[in-house]
Formats: structure tokens, sequence, C-alpha cells
């Protein structure tokens, strides 16, 4: 069985910054495992402007930011295997993948990144009632149909879920020559970036449709009608509030989930609330050696974080790899009131350099607030928000001296001015 | 003199530009934006509203047959569909290298449509 | 001029058709759409009752029992799954103990092995028990298949041993002659000696062609259900059924042969035979009644729901029997619960009481054997690259959530009764089936499907001729 000292399983925006993150520390015998056919993951299909500002200092579209992080890993000559999927993997860092040109082969890793991004929640996981004819599609589905295969999914579409999938979707059918007739949002707010509301629906004078949900979708065959209904405080539809929009194609945009199927089977601890494994200050999951970074361990809204993230998670796997991380106790990075969740979820200072980065998501939309930070129960600090949205990442810089003596936890809640 | 605000939409920051409008369409104390082109998307806006565009072109010789292109600067938001005139009936050769200009000066506009991503030939397509 | 023609490919025209390839005799089997097992045998409970429920005294209890007792061989011969899991039959309230009893007693008169035991047995086997369980039936015969796999195995072997199957062709008339029935569908016109009809909710429209007494009529039943994702460690390891009541079994939790869960049916007349939606207040039914036997429960893990209708008839049995009025016209009609469990027994008794009065059987004296699906998934190490050194398409995998290659695809797709449809390669071998739902793997199967049977793309369906996925290219 043949060994490599980092085998990376996904070659999308997480995989390929958590390679260089590696390479940059010295680490040679990388493997990246890819299972599409080339290397740059959903960037490929996401073919609309505005990555890169921070990773690049300018603007790009997902396959131009995809092909600067694919010319670093050819240019450094890191290996990495096209239509390679990953069919197994145990916690002894043994994997199993799939090529054509080979089989099935399995290998063994001293250390592994697990960067295998995310999936679309589905129409069928939110039990939208009505019938299930062709012309319901996850709005990545129709994305990738559309722009990498070059097929229009539907000439009158509906989407539902205001995420940013969903309203680039929206201008990109509209741009195709199909009409738009609407977004629903379940929440009283968008989940999109505000720019995305602006260019992709007002532009195009799409309606959104907020605090409202699809109560039905009719069509025995194709799609021929939604139902879209107004919900009350606890999401459930008003009676009589129900509109009607003949069309032939719905999109679901409502939501991505973490694909932790491997790492389940490895028997990676999972955060209830990411999805994702728990991972400690270096990415550590709680299998010692398996890393996580990007969209398989929170998901992200902006790629240029998945970047940074996974060059971090990269450097923390070389240094495991160097036996320089520290073993030694952890201490709880708890969210608290208002907060959904903080990555990473343990921490030991141990091998905490000179500061901390923390991202987190808030669980509502709230205005003037302030972050409570307490270390063992007693505040450290409270930093001033002036808007918080639970579709933004926010970020929290911890220092060494913010974390030093800390023995139980550190926790971040929300708290009014 | 009224007091407005707007979305910048340069970038995925969204920064909230506030801005006093007076009576001759001039603008003043513009603040909340985190970088100057949030001024200068407000100013234009108001006058001359201007979108990147992105969409994909006709790509023969590749894998794939659709290539994805982008607007090497923005063009005036009327011109969107126009623009997408021209793209529609373009069609290109593989290989393509990343921003090769595909379509110069689109429309007159000043603006060449440039390939997002390299697409190498393939034999037998 | 066939011998039999059958009207309907579900699980009982399925069965018929492939119990006749077994002697000389020529056989059409008639199917109004894109493939086989697609209507009430594509949607139900997927459970192989063990025959104690249905009224003493019925063709339902006689058929179901021997229905049991022949599905492990079916199956086996078959070469598709089948599981004796077992069941549970809860009581959660003193007031239902008669009716376990009675229950237990019946089961005993029909020799089907059966116990009755203490709530603590039984949530020793069961930990996800609702506390509220007091005592439970036990019936081990009890088993799990996927219904639609048994049906297309068994479409797949009859046309491997003769039997012509005829796919999009809606039955239109049907004509009696002296001594044959001209059958016209929507694409072309058959002669036979028999006609069989198997057509499920439709089976009394398909009646109402040759006669006018209006003998019986069905009316669909709807049955809504929740399906939960793959589970690594079982939720239930048997179905659990509440008591029952006149409506029917109540609503189940299950394993499936492919280790989901379902949750459900309820039951619900209604009146379009096409009615097979989903409706928010019976999948709010079912999340509240499942939790009268279970606790524990998932509900977060739920990728899909889906809904079907039972064939329910007026005369509340099966009705199994050669028209008076039209002779060598055969009605296997109103064929509901526990119609899939009856299904090799409905056969056997369609040819040895009705069809073999008139008609002469000869065994064939050799059977082409069915090849099993290929499940990349389920070989070892060895086995998988033995398969790939012969065809790499076997290694390029296609779908992420069930692993299944392209190789898989591409050989039931080039088989008899093989898939036409997108719904067709999800239901053999099960891209679209997981967790994504498709979301990755549909335009990998739509390719595959465009190039091995020669179409465009934009000519791949769903399921119907009206369900087409793709309406254009761009820039064209």
């Amino acid at each position: 069985m043949k060994t490599y000292d980092l085998v990376i399983i996904g070659g999308g925006s997480a995989g390929l910054a958590s390679a260089m993150g590696a390479y940059d520390q010295g680490i040679r015998d990388i493997l990246i495992l890819e299972r599409d056919r080339e290397l740059g993951g959903i960037l490929q299909q996401c073919i609309h402007n505005g990555f890169g500002l921070i990773e690049f200092k300018e603007e790009l579209a997902g396959p131009a930011y995809a092909e600067r992080f694919v010319d670093l890993i050819v240019n450094n000559e890191i290996q990495y295997k096209l239509n390679a999927m990953v069919t197994h993997m145990s916690n002894d860092k043994v994997i199993e993948y799939v090529t054509p040109s080979e089989g099935y082969v399995t290998i063994k890793a001293k250390a592994i990144i697990l960067a295998m991004g995310c999936r679309e929640r589905t129409r069928g996981a939110i039990a939208i009632p009505g019938f299930r004819p062709a012309g319901i599609w996850s709005a990545g589905t129709a994305q990738r149909y559309l722009n990498m295969e070059g097929y229009i999914v539907g000439k009158k579409v509906f989407i539902l879920g205001s995420g940013d999938i969903g309203l680039i979707m929206a201008r990109r059918m509209i741009l195709e020559g199909a009409e738009v007739l609407g977004v629903a949002e379940i929440m009283p707010y968008s989940n999109g970036l505000p720019r995305n509301i602006k260019q992709c629906l007002i532009d195009f004078d799409i309606p959104l449709f907020l605090s409202h949900t699809i109560t039905r979708i009719e069509g025995l065959d194709r799609v021929s009608q939604v139902e879209v209904s107004q919900v009350d405080e606890n999401f459930r539809p008003i009676k009589g509030t129900e509109k009607y929009f003949d069309v032939d194609t719905v999109l679901f945009s409502v939501g991505l989930i973490p694909e932790n199927a491997l790492s389940e089977e490895a028997e990676v601890e999972i955060h209830p609330r990411t999805r994702g494994p728990i991972v400690n200050e270096s990415y550590q999951t709680s299998v010692d050696g398996i890393f996580a970074c990007g969209n398989v361990l929170h998901v992200h809204d902006l790629v240029d974080f998945v970047s940074l993230e996974s060059r971090k998670a990269g450097t923390a796997a070389a240094r495991y790899l160097k036996n320089e991380l520290k073993p030694g106790k952890t201490f709880d990075c708890i969210a608290k009131d208002g907060i959904g969740y903080i990555v990473p979820h343990k921490i030991n200072i141990e091998n905490v350099d000179k500061s901390l980065e923390c991202m987190f998501r808030v669980t509502k939309n709230v205005k003037n607030v302030a972050l409570t930070i307490k270390k063992d129960g007693v505040v450290l600090r409270t930093v001033k928000k002036r808007h918080l949205a639970p579709a933004e990442m926010e970020k929290l810089i911890l220092s060494k001296a913010d974390l030093m003596d800390c023995k139980e936890s550190i926790s971040i809640e929300i708290t009014e001015v | 003199m009224e007091k407005k605000d707007m979305v910048c939409i340069v970038c995925p920051m969204s920064c909230k530009v506030t801005f006093d409008l007076d009576e001759n369409g001039g603008i003043t104390k513009v603040e909340g934006h985190s970088c100057p082109r949030g001024e200068n998307y407000v100013r234009k806006e108001l006058t001359n509203p201007t979108r990147m565009l992105t969409s994909t072109i006709k790509i023969e010789g590749a894998f794939y047959d659709r290539l994805p292109v982008i607007t090497s600067s923005d063009i005036p938001k009327s011109k969107l569909f126009d623009v997408m005139k021209e793209i529609n009936k373009t069609v290109v050769k593989a290989p393509v290298k990343a921003k090769d200009v595909l379509i110069a000066d689109v429309c007159g506009l000043g603006v060449n449509i440039i390939a997002s991503r390299s697409m190498q030939a393939v034999d037998g397509k | 001029m066939y011998d039999f023609l059958i009207i309907g490919a579900g699980i009982s025209g399925a069965m018929i058709a492939r119990d006749l390839s077994k002697f000389k005799c020529s056989v059409a089997l008639v199917e109004k759409d894109n493939d086989v097992a697609n209507e009430s045998t594509s949607a139900n409970s997927a459970i192989i009752h063990s025959g104690h429920d249905p009224k003493e005294g019925s063709l339902k209890a006689k058929l179901n029992v021997r229905g049991n007792e022949l599905y492990e061989d079916l199956c086996k011969e078959l070469k598709v799954d089948f599981e004796r899991n077992g069941c549970f039959v809860v009581a959660v309230d003193e007031d239902e103990l008669p009716q376990l009893n009675f229950l237990y007693n019946q089961a005993l008169s029909r020799n089907i092995p059966c116990s009755i035991i203490s709530a603590e047995e039984a949530h020793k086997r069961e930990p996800n028990l609702s506390d509220s369980v007091i005592a439970a039936l036990d019936l081990p015969s009890t088993g799990i298949v996927s219904p639609w796999e048994v049906a297309i195995a068994a479409v797949e072997d009859a046309c491997n041993n003769g039997v012509e199957l005829f796919l999009g062709n809606k039955v239109v008339s049907i004509e009696k002659k002296a001594d044959h029935f001209v059958v016209a569908t929507t694409k072309a016109e058959y002669l036979a000696k028999f006609v069989i009809n198997c057509a499920g909710v439709y089976a009394d429209d398909i009646y109402n062609l040759v006669s006018d007494k209006k003998l019986f009529t069905i009316t669909p039943r709807r049955g809504e259900y929740y399906l939960l994702d793959k589970q690594t460690t079982p939720f239930v390891h048997r179905t659990i059924f509440p008591i029952p009541t006149d409506k029917g079994k109540g609503v189940l939790v299950a394993r499936t042969i492919h280790h989901n869960v379902i949750l459900g049916p309820n039951s619900e007349f209604v009146e379009d035979k096409e009615s097979i939606d989903n409706t928010q207040p019976a999948l709010d039914y079912i999340r509240k009644e499942v939790f009268k036997t279970l606790k524990n429960i998932p509900l977060n893990q739920v990728i899909r729901t889906y809904s079907g209708l039972r064939p329910s008839g007026s005369t509340h049995d099966f009705i199994i029997e050669e028209s008076e009025e039209v002779p060598n016209f055969i009605n296997v009609a109103a064929i509901e619960s526990p119609g899939l469990a009856s299904a090799p027994a409905i056969s056997e008794y369609v040819l040895n009481e009705i069809i073999s009065k008139k008609f002469e059987f000869i065994l064939k004296e050799s059977r082409i054997e069915r090849r099993p699906w290929i499940i990349i998934n389920r070989m070892n190490y060895d086995e998988k690259n033995a398969l790939v050194q012969k065809d790499p398409a076997f290694a390029q995998m296609i779908c992420r959530c069930e692993h299944v290659s392209e190789g898989e695809i591409v050989d039931i797709i080039h088989r008899n009764a093989g898939a036409l449809t997108v719904k067709g390669v999800k239901r053999r071998v099960r891209p679209g089936a997981g967790r994504c739902q498709g979301g990755f793997c549909e335009p990998k199967v739509v390719a595959i499907l465009a190039r091995e049977l020669k179409k465009s793309p934009l000519d791949i369906l769903l399921d119907s001729d009206d369900s087409r996925l793709l309406v254009g290219k761009t820039k064209e």
C-alpha cells in the first residue's frame, strides 16, 4: 500500500489552498484527489464575478479564481488525480479511491485534509407538497447545466430561497432568455448579499417575496404552476395569502449542507449545528491527523475566506507532519445567545502563535448590538456592532493574551448595548 | 437637500453608502463606504449606472461547448442585452487562454469580452 | 396472435408474465408508461407482510400467507434482495390489547410464526420504540424488498424467456371476437386469445372497455410517505406497525432494503387516478402519528416525500377471476395491500386456478437465468478491480451518494426491460436516490442516457413523454 505524507480529499477552492498551505511549509509528498474531470470544484460553474478581492486584490469570475490556484498547483508540481473519487476512508487514515485509469486503489496517508465541500439542500429535504415532475432542480444543478453544459432547464422560472446562488441564477436565466417570475424567501430577510439583490433582482424587476414559501407544486409531467403563500412567525403558511405563478421550472436555493459521509465513516465527530467536523485551533478534527477546511467544515459566504482558512489548515497539517503540533489541554469555544456557531470549536493555546481568528455566524438579523466575549464566564470585552446578519460570516480575532489562562471556555454572545 | 442611501455593488462587501442629494442632483457628505470605489459607484449609479456582465460563449474543439466569459470592465446597464446578443452569435475555437480577448470593443462600448478561464483543445471535438 | 396479453406491468402483471414465460406460449405485456413497475408498485410500503392481518376467509388472507412463503425463493431466482427482518405490531394502550391478542390468534391459526412479547423485550430489541409501548406482537416472517426491483427483474426475466414487452402503449379499446380479442393501444393493435387485466387503479376502466356491467369500481386510496437518509446505525431493525384500524394497517416505520427509513402511509380516498401528489395535512398527520409508536425519530434526515395510490376495490377484497360475461378475459383487480406480498401467489392462483382450466401448460425445456444487477458498492476490492480490468467505466463514479459507476448504468440501459428514463436509471441502480437527490449526478445520467440511447440530451425524459428535463441549448 502506497503511503503519502498528505492526502487532500477534494480539488476545489479548499483543497487547492490547503495544498499550497502545506507546500509553503515544505511538505512535498502531497496528493490531491478530485472527483470531477478538472480541478477547481464548484468555482468552475460560478461564472459570475465577485471572487478574489481579498485573495488577489482584484475581482475575478469563479473559473478565473480557480485557475490562479490550479496554476500554482501545476507550477509547483503538486500531484493530483482527476476523476478520482474517494469511496472509503477509515480513522487510521487508509483511503480507497477509484479512477478509470487505476481502478480501485488503497493508500495510506500520514495526514488527511477533508475538503469535500458541501451539497445543496433539496426540495425533498424540506418536504414541499405537490407533485414531483420534471422541472424541479436545486439552483446549483441548474447552474451546472446552464454555465458548463450549455443547457437551459426552463423558460418560466420561480425560485425558492434568496441565497446568493438563487439570486445569481435568477439573473443568469434572464440573460439567457428565460423569464423569472419571482423569488420567495421564508425568512423576513434575504439570505443573499445586498449587492446581489440589487444587480440580480431589482435590475430586472424580479419581485422578492419575503416571509413567503412555496406551498404546492402542480404538474404531473412537467411543472405547470407553483402556489406561494405568506408564512407566519412560526413559518407556517397563512391561509388566504396564496399567489399562483404559471411556470415550467422551480429552482431551490434553500441552503447548503457540508458533505460529510466520508468523515462519518472515519468516525470524525460532527457538530450538530454546522454539520461539519468539530475542529480545534489547527483545524484538526476529533481524529488524529485528519484536518478539515472550507465548506465541508462550515458553509462560507465568500470563497476568499475559504482560501484563507484552507491555507491555515494546510499549514497546520504540515506542522502536524513535522511533529510541531503540541498535544495538550484544550478548552471550548462556545456559541451562546444569538450566535449559531463558532469555528474552531476547541482551542489548545500551545498551538496559537500570536492570535487566533474565530469565524462565526449569528442566528438572526440584529442592529446596534454588542458582542460579548467571555473567558470562563467572565467578560473579556465587548465589541459594538452596527449590523449582524446570518447570511454573513463574522470574524473575531482573539489575541494570545485573550486566551491565556483560560480553563474551561471562551464564549461569544450577543448583548444589548 | 435629501438624505439618501444606496448599497454599493462594486464588490461583495455590499457597503451601505449614505449621502446627501441636493436639488441639482449633486451629492455631498458621502459616508459608509470602505473604499473609494463606493463613492464612485454612487455618483455613477445616479447618472449612468453600469454593470459587469458574465455569460458563456460557444466554443468549438474543447471538452465543453461553452466557455465562461466576462466584460473587461463595467458596461452601461441599458446595454446588457445588446452585448448578450453579440456574445450569443460569436463562436470561438479552442485552445483559449484566460483573459484572451474574444470580442474586441463589443457594441462599440470600448469594452472587450474576455475569457474567464483557459480551455484546451480536445481531439475529436 | 398471442396466447396471452397482459395489460399493466406492475407487480401483478410482472409476476404473471414471468410465470407464463416458463411454459410454451406466447405472451405480450402491454404497459402505458415508459417503464415497468411505474405506478402503485413504485410507491408503497415495500413490506412482505406475514398474512396475519387480512380478514378471515378473504382471498387477501389466503394469497398473502402463500405469497410470503413464496418470496424467498422467488427473490433468489430473480437475484434481487429480500430480507426477512420481521415486524412488531405494538400496543400503546390497554384498550389495544384485545386487538393484539386477536391478531396473535389469527396468525396462529394461519400457521404464521408469531409471539406476544413484553414491553421490556420489545424495547430491548427495538430501542427506539416509544416508552408508551406496553406489548408487541412479533411476526418474524415479515420481510422487505424493493418492490420495483422485484417487478423489473421479473419482467426482465420474462423477456429473457420470450415475453414481449410493449412500453408506452396505453390501451384504448378492446374488441371481443369469436375466439380472440383485438386490443388497440395508442401505438398498435394486438391480437390475443386471453386478456389478463392487471391495470392497477385503471383496472375498472379497462374492464369497462369490454363490458358495460360495471362489475366493480376501483377508487384510488392515496398513501403518503417520508423517506429518510441512509442510516449508519439502524433506527429500526424491523417494521413497526401500530394496531390496525378499519382504514388499514396504520402509519408504519420501516427500514428499507437499501437502509433508508420510511414513515407512512396515511390513507385517503382520492378521485383522480393521477393524484400522486403530497399534501401538507397528510405529511403533518404522519409526523404526528409516528411518535405514537417510536421516539428519537431523525426527522431532520428527510431526503424526500412521495405518495402512491392503492387500487381499492368496491368488493373490499382482491378481484381475481375470469369474467363470466366475457370468457377468456381475466381480471386481476383491486390489488391493494397486501398486493405486493401476495403477488407471487396471485400469479400462481391465476395460472393454476383459472387459466389451467382452459389452456394446456407445457413446460419449456430450458430457461435463461437472469443476470443480477452489477452493484460495485457491494463487491470486495478484487471483484471490483476484476470488473474494471474488463471495462474502466466501472471505475468512473457517477453518483457520490450511492457510489454508482458509469458501467453499472450502461449495463441496466442495455437489458431487456432496460431503463429509458432518468427515473428508470434511478430505480435500478440508484443514482439520484441518495441524499443529494440527483443534484450532482443528474447531468451525468442524462449524458449517459443520451449517448447510449443515441438521442439528444434535449430528448431525455425524467419519466413520462411530457417530462423532458432540458428545454434548449444556450445561444441557439
